[in-house]
């Protein structure tokens, strides 16, 4: 290992703002997008699922 | 034989491939967690100091690995269109709408951090070169298909006309990987090349390859997350999806 503390592992010899800046934005971008793409995946469930409780009480109320 | 192909098709129905892939997407986040957290530790703690440009060639494990991931995935993107367009099959145009986003994210981050790269190195974020222009050209052509596919209300024909979009645009591609050899660019040559060995450390090597594995586990896992929500928007209708959703 080339780190003798923290401070120089953090510092990247110099060059912080464009290492950190592009491993940053990776992880940003890279947790975002599953977070979004689960999101639109449970919303099309929640509104299925809403349909289906429509359809049932209006069978129920017909029925009557 | 004659099994394998029953297989085949039982998996391009929609109905049966949305659970599989439900089944499938946790086993690839375990595999892009692993190859994650191996692929970060060489790149910052086994990967020794460049030589010529010291830790701001670390870059590197991300730049690679996205601006990889940026030109396959725009192929398996064109595939499953070309598919989709011969055979009419439903997955297949499913699969392409599916993948763009995610495209279009690796090669976002491709500009991204070859700019972080270019900059302290080259002294410019941008120029005008071979390699950056026709990577902002893979860029627009994701965005070009998003935006084709969102302008035409019916799935099926905007299946269509995004596939002949994708299958125009493969040309991009050979476009980008040989660039560096076609014109004289200011971007460095490849890495890794099928002719010569490496001409890198092997331990940076290592990082890159296990970063790009991370990079493509990702990718199916969340292509695959947005497939399922895909298929429920456009089968929504059907009697299969009213009892998928408990």
């Amino acid at each position: 290992m080339q780190w003798n503390s923290v401070g120089e592992f953090f510092a990247m010899g110099g060059y912080a703002l464009y290492v950190w800046g592009s491993f940053g934005a990776c992880a940003l971008l890279m947790i975002a997008e599953p977070f979004l793409a689960k999101r639109r995946l449970s919303e099309v469930r929640k509104s299925l699922i809403r349909e289906r409780l429509a359809d049932e009480l209006e069978l129920q109320q017909r029925s009557q | 034989m004659r099994q394998s192909i029953i297989h085949w098709f039982k998996f391009a129905s929609p109905q049966s491939f949305y659970p599989l892939a439900g089944r499938m997407i946790p086993w690839f986040w375990a595999a892009t967690a692993a190859f994650g957290i191996a692929g970060l530790w060489i790149s910052f703690f086994v990967a020794p100091t460049d030589a010529q440009q010291g830790e701001g060639y670390r870059i590197i494990f991300v730049h690679v690995p996205a601006s990889w991931m940026s030109m396959f995935i725009y192929l398996v993107m064109a595939f499953w269109a070309g598919l989709g367009l011969a055979l009419n099959t439903r997955v297949s145009g499913m699969m392409a709408q599916a993948l763009a986003p995610t495209g279009a994210l690796m090669a976002a981050l491709s500009l991204w951090t070859g700019a972080l790269w270019g900059k302290p190195m080259w002294g410019a974020w941008w120029v005008w070169d071979a390699r950056l222009t026709s990577e902002l050209i893979l860029f627009f052509l994701y965005l070009g298909f998003m935006a084709l596919q969102a302008a035409i209300d019916d799935p099926r024909r905007a299946d269509k006309a995004g596939a002949i979009l994708a299958l125009v645009g493969v040309v991009n591609i050979p476009i980008i990987y040989f660039s560096v050899k076609w014109w004289n660019t200011l971007h460095q040559g490849s890495t890794i090349n099928l002719t010569k060995a490496p001409s890198m450390a092997q331990t940076m090597l290592w990082g890159m390859l296990l970063m790009a594995l991370c990079f493509w586990m990702y990718s199916i896992a969340v292509a695959l997350t947005r497939v399922r929500a895909i298929i429920l928007e456009r089968e929504r209708h059907t009697e299969w999806v009213k009892h998928a959703v408990e």
